[in-house]
């Protein structure tokens, strides 16, 4: 469904991602995971087409993405949860989640939509009319998933969505993010919550330095010496 | 009482006229962050619009809104479009100010080049006719004025709030990465924005036209005045720079009365500093949106 082959992307003269490939079937829950700095939002950026690759390319169903517009990467039903919540602040968690909904075959269903998002996050109910900017961090973060499901996409990427979060949030958020993987959509996750993130997920590939060093089945991953040296500290 | 009564309305209809070039400037930088310093010229390019097309082809000045609002809309889109978006990316946000600043100098000078430096009047079809409104007395257009100022703040707001795009502009302005990451195309917006801001100050023109002569110099006088009121509101708020209008226009026929025409003026951005000074902010300012940034 996803694919990234080869790329080498940065910021201006500055390279963050060296020969970056990997691929995501539909269905699939794939993680990502490395130190902080590893370049893994950058994968993500890449993909949601923020940042263009130098070399290499994305490809979307067949298709490449890589020189779209980020609203085209949208449209395309690649939705990117960002890193630190970015709601609307603003704006009632309705409008948010309205919002959400702006990408073109979302808008016409986004009444039932909400419903159904709101099925899955029921303490968002009762916030609708409060301002984004008066919830807890751990709502926000709900807010902000649901926000993402709101766009109906058929591919649905998590950057760090238990940072900054307690312990007992953390849960919470993976416990959403597992229910959303098990209706069956297409998921790529982010984190730094090593652990975590490798139960909730099929297969992962870990980025160190720009660089893929591993990839293999998430149950594997955990099993793996440099791994469990390097991330999961046993 | 029977004066100072009609001091009071003076300053009114004088703060519905400010309100209505106000909106536009504020609606600009709350959503584009750039500082229009060309708003004035689009004021005074609506101006001979409204000029030229009642002189031209006869019509009632307010008719001549149906033909000055679009053209000044895509003159707005144009302006975001070719001359502040290659900007957007510049190493320094205030190249864009300098950009209108040029923009205004170049304006102000094509219409002399045009014109000349004669005021030109627009017939004003009876609109400078006194009409009583118990015991004070205005002009007809000034009345039409204020009463097109409250019905566009509450269209803008109303837009704003419950429309689709509406809600895309203020997302864009409050969280610009988020909102391109909802689908939002912010360039897009950027350019209708402007667009919009553009027409609003448009619209004022076939109305303002028939009561004041048009000059090259026209539109200096009204913006700087609009600059203040946008900071006595609040940066990009709407609400805010109709409630500072008003107060605006108060201050300047209160002064003008009792301090003395010569020293309205002086009142005026004295007042200005003072807010600079205690609350920048604005009478309705929220947090000056951090998100501007990139991504």
């Amino acid at each position: 469904m996803l694919e990234v082959r080869n790329v080498d992307a940065g910021y201006g003269s500055t390279v963050i991602l060296q020969d970056v490939s990997l691929r995501v079937e539909e269905g699939e829950v794939v993680t990502i995971v490395g130190a902080n700095g590893a370049g893994k939002t950058t994968t993500l950026r890449t993909v949601s087409g923020l940042v263009t690759p130098k070399t290499g390319g994305v490809f979307f169903e067949g298709e490449e993405i890589s020189k779209l517009q980020p609203h085209d990467v949208v449209d395309r039903g690649i939705t990117l949860i960002p890193e630190g919540r970015q709601l609307f602040p603003d704006m009632s968690v309705r409008e948010n989640l309205l919002m959400g909904a702006h990408r073109r075959d979302a808008r016409g269903v986004r009444s039932e939509t909400l419903e159904e998002v709101l099925g899955l996050f029921p303490r968002l109910g009762e916030r609708l009319d409060q301002h984004a900017s008066s919830l807890s961090g751990g709502e926000q973060q709900m807010v902000a998933i649901a926000r993402g499901m709101m766009a109906r996409p058929r591919l649905l990427m998590f950057d760090e969505p238990s940072l900054g979060l307690a312990p007992i949030i953390v849960e919470q958020v993976f416990d959403v993010i597992s229910k959303v993987a098990a209706s069956g959509m297409t998921v790529l996750i982010v984190e730094q919550n090593v652990w975590h993130t490798l139960k909730a997920a099929d297969r992962g590939y870990v980025l160190e330095n720009g660089e893929m060093v591993l990839d293999d089945a998430a149950d594997a991953l955990i099993e793996n010496d440099h791994v469990r040296q390097a991330y999961l500290g046993i | 009482m029977q004066t100072f009564l009609q001091i009071i309305a003076n300053g009114l209809m004088l703060g519905g006229l400010f309100a209505i070039i106000a909106v536009g400037l504020t609606l600009i930088f709350g959503i584009v962050k750039v500082v229009n310093f060309a708003h004035g010229e689009f004021l005074m390019v609506g101006m001979y619009l409204t000029y030229l097309l009642t002189t031209g082809i006869g019509v009632h000045p307010y008719a001549t809104a149906a033909a000055v609002v679009p053209i000044l809309f895509v003159f707005g889109a144009v302006t975001q479009r070719l001359l502040i978006q290659p900007l957007m990316h510049a190493r320094d946000e205030h190249i864009q100010i300098f950009a209108t600043v040029g923009l205004s100098t170049a304006l102000m000078n094509l219409a002399l080049l045009i014109f000349g430096a004669d005021i030109a009047n627009t017939p004003n079809h009876g609109l400078r006719s006194q009409i009583h409104l118990g015991p004070v007395r205005i002009l007809e257009g000034q009345l039409w004025i204020f009463l097109a100022a409250i019905l566009l703040v509450t269209g803008l707001q109303l837009f704003l709030a419950r429309t689709n795009t509406g809600r895309a502009i203020r997302a864009t302005a409050q969280n610009r990465a988020a909102a391109r990451l909802m689908g939002i195309n912010d360039r897009f917006i950027y350019v209708l924005t402007f667009g919009i801001g553009a027409a609003c100050v448009g619209f004022g023109s076939a109305l303002i036209a028939p009561l004041y002569p048009t000059s090259p110099t026209i539109g200096t006088y009204f913006v700087l005045i609009a600059f203040v009121i946008v900071v006595l509101g609040g940066l990009g708020s709407i609400p805010g720079a109709f409630f500072g209008a008003l107060i605006i226009g108060l201050v300047d026929a209160l002064s003008g009365f009792y301090i003395g025409s010569d020293l309205r003026e002086a009142v005026v951005f004295g007042i200005f500093l003072v807010i600079l000074i205690l609350k920048p902010s604005g009478l309705f300012g929220t947090r000056v949106s951090q998100s501007h940034v990139s991504p």
